[in-house]
């Protein structure tokens, strides 16, 4: 998991792929807001860690689908949507 | 992005995808930027499981698994019909090429894993049933082509996908 330094919008965790042309458009958002927030590539990984990151973003998002921001665990996005995004971290 | 795919690579696919697709009907999406980042998470994937699949989904490396996101995907010609643009929006339709509408954004269509397995054996089920046609008629999964014939053909007349993305239709 990467982490991005900004300013604290509370715990902001992005679910992404590594080839995905959304992910990336999200991780731009979120980088362009100043907002700190953590991501990983859910691609990239292997294995037992790629099993439990799996059963994570199911639990939020039950398709398994990408981009899926999640905020202070509570709040879910899922997909690109730049409105619902901005608005969630209060930017 | 990943970074192993060379610039030629992504071109030569990117021109091979944008021929094929204009002589089926198709278009690919006219952000050149974008399209070249999908293209070459194709290529990414092509590299890492043999195939292209979907690079806005998460592929299992089972390519019987992943044969409905192999791109073009199972889901791409509903999602032009309705969205103007498929999941992750390499293929938009002529009116959102032309920059007459804009793509919606595009919610997975692709169901979730437990479903997807019941799909499949339904599928199984329709190919043993008695039929009273002379030949069996296959449906290509990704267009609709349909041809009656004893083997679908290797090769979709029409979308270019391969044999094992046909269905038994009737």
């Amino acid at each position: 998991m990467q982490h991005v330094p900004g300013e604290d919008r509370g715990r902001v965790m992005l679910y992404a792929l590594s080839t995905c042309g959304w992910c990336a458009r999200t991780k731009e958002l979120l980088t362009d807001l100043g907002v700190g927030f953590s991501y990983v590539y859910v691609d990239l990984l292997a294995g037992e860690e790629r099993d439990r990151v799996v059963r994570e973003v199911e639990r939020w998002n039950p398709r398994l689908s990408f981009p899926t921001v999640v905020i202070d665990d509570a709040t879910v996005i899922v997909g690109f949507r730049e409105e619902e995004i901005r608005e969630a971290v209060g930017a | 992005m990943p970074d192993a795919v060379s610039d030629g690579e992504v071109n030569r696919l990117m021109r091979d995808l944008e021929a094929e697709a204009e002589a089926g009907g198709y278009h690919l999406n006219p952000d050149r930027e974008f399209t070249c980042d999908l293209v070459r998470g194709l290529l990414a994937n092509r590299e890492r499981y043999g195939y292209i699949s979907c690079p806005c989904r998460l592929a299992s490396g089972n390519r019987d698994d992943d044969l409905d996101i192999i791109c073009p995907c199972d889901y791409r010609d509903p999602d032009l019909a309705d969205f103007g643009a498929c999941y992750c929006a390499l293929y938009v339709t002529a009116d959102v090429e032309s920059g007459k509408r804009a793509a919606a954004p595009v919610p997975e269509r692709r169901p979730p894993p437990a479903e997807r397995t019941r799909q499949k054996e339904e599928r199984a089920l329709v190919g043993r049933a008695p039929g009273t046609l002379n030949y069996p008629v296959w449906r290509c999964r990704v267009c609709g082509y349909l041809c009656a014939r004893n083997e679908p053909p290797e090769t979709c007349p029409i979308c270019r996908v391969s044999r094992d993305r046909f269905e038994r239709f009737m």
